[in-house]
């Protein structure tokens, strides 16, 4: 018998919050928007947490600029502190290399780390999903049931048609969607919110594309200047995705 | 130290079963620790014994048994079969922690030692599972 999915909600249960960043398409800016929002939230006097779950290409460390940190080891494993943040990546254990995992494999990473990770107390954990509808995202769904989910696209219709996969999983499955993010817009095209709309969903807003923001990649006071931050914390605060 | 959260996952799944089974009291647990993950059993012994002392009556003076499972991964390439304990001591220390945290990250810090092929299954031993659970009704 698997032991670890027994412990897994208690591990859970000092979190008051959970926002899974997802979206049907790689490449959207799920994990700008998810790691951008746990700073946010954090400067809002928050204790927040991130989990980066795409065990293939992890890049929240990129963006948040991890180096040189480790867990700590107490009865389990303890998320180091950065940016105020309590981060937890699988990157701290493949050392970056490339990881070829297969989908029994993730599903197992991702139970291990959700047994043995000490959250402690948290108002939020922000998780930084991996593209798609695959074995991550299904052992969310499965493993953390408090979990709301914050969607992401782009204005392109091939993003928006994995997108709108996503949505139609997780409507059938009657979970709760903050809304949905509509990243680097460039025109005034309103193809993205009729379609989110008609769905019932929320649109939460759009954030223009940002010519600026690969110079602040690597360093959250940069981040926090940028007009994407700016304009995705306009869009946290206008639709109440902070509930407490 | 780690080995307390595999500790607590082991009594909390063998708890909730007893429950399920409507057992009264659990008299013994037999657990299986598969080498890849390099158990310290002694610490595990501990977090095992230090955790049935704060539970309830359920688990008063269950007996554990704790036996150690090789490690046997398989190629999906070419086929080759290996025991994790041959490979372990070419292992950096680094990489051997991180497997012991994650067992999965064999596939990114080890190879098949045939062909080289990163794609291979950990057909036995990954880590801690009850094999049976007794108890009285």
């Amino acid at each position: 018998m698997d032991t670890r999915i027994s412990v897994i909600d208690k591990r859970l249960s000092n979190i008051k919050n959970v926002i899974s960043v997802a979206s049907g398409k790689g490449g959207v800016g799920k994990s700008l928007i998810a790691s951008s929002l746990a700073l946010i939230l954090s400067k809002k006097g928050y204790k927040v947490g991130l989990l980066d779950l795409d065990l293939y290409g992890p890049s929240s460390h990129i963006i948040l600029g991890v180096k040189n940190v480790l867990p700590e080891e107490e009865k389990g494993i303890i998320p180091p502190k950065v940016n105020n943040i309590c981060f937890m990546s699988i990157v701290y254990f493949t050392e970056d290399k490339p990881s070829p995992f297969r989908g029994i494999d993730v599903s197992n990473i991702i139970i291990e780390l959700l047994a043995i990770t000490q959250w402690g107390r948290l108002d939020y954990l922000v998780i930084d999903m991996p593209p798609g509808i695959g074995d991550e995202t299904l052992d969310v769904i499965r493993l953390i049931k408090k979990s709301r989910f914050l969607v992401v696209t782009t204005p392109s219709k091939v993003s928006m048609a994995a997108v709108g996969k996503l949505l139609t999983l997780l409507k059938e499955l009657k979970l709760p969607i903050v809304g949905v993010v509509e990243n680097m817009k460039m025109n005034n095209s309103g193809y993205v919110k009729n379609i989110v709309s008609k769905e019932r969903i929320r649109y939460l807003g759009s954030i223009p594309f940002d010519t600026k923001i690969e110079e602040a990649i690597g360093d959250p006071l940069r981040l926090y200047k940028t007009s994407f931050m700016k304009k995705l914390e306009d869009i946290v605060l206008s639709n109440n995705i902070i509930n407490g | 130290m780690h080995e307390w959260a595999l500790a607590e996952s082991v009594l909390t799944a063998a708890v909730e079963t007893a429950e399920k089974e409507k057992l009264k009291k659990i008299t013994e647990i037999k657990i299986s620790i598969g080498e890849l993950q390099q158990i310290e059993q002694d610490l595990f012994e501990f977090a095992l014994n230090e955790i049935i002392k704060q539970q309830d009556k359920m688990l008063k003076n269950v007996k554990i048994i704790i036996e150690t499972e090789e490690s046997v991964l398989k190629c999906k390439n070419c086929g080759h079969t290996w025991k994790f304990k041959d490979m372990q001591k070419k292992l950096k220390e680094n990489e051997a922690e991180a497997i012991h945290f994650i067992p999965e990250v064999a596939f990114v810090h080890t190879r098949c030692p045939r062909c080289n092929s990163p794609d291979f299954e950990i057909t036995i031993g990954r880590g801690v599972s009850i094999t049976s659970i007794k108890g009285e009704k």
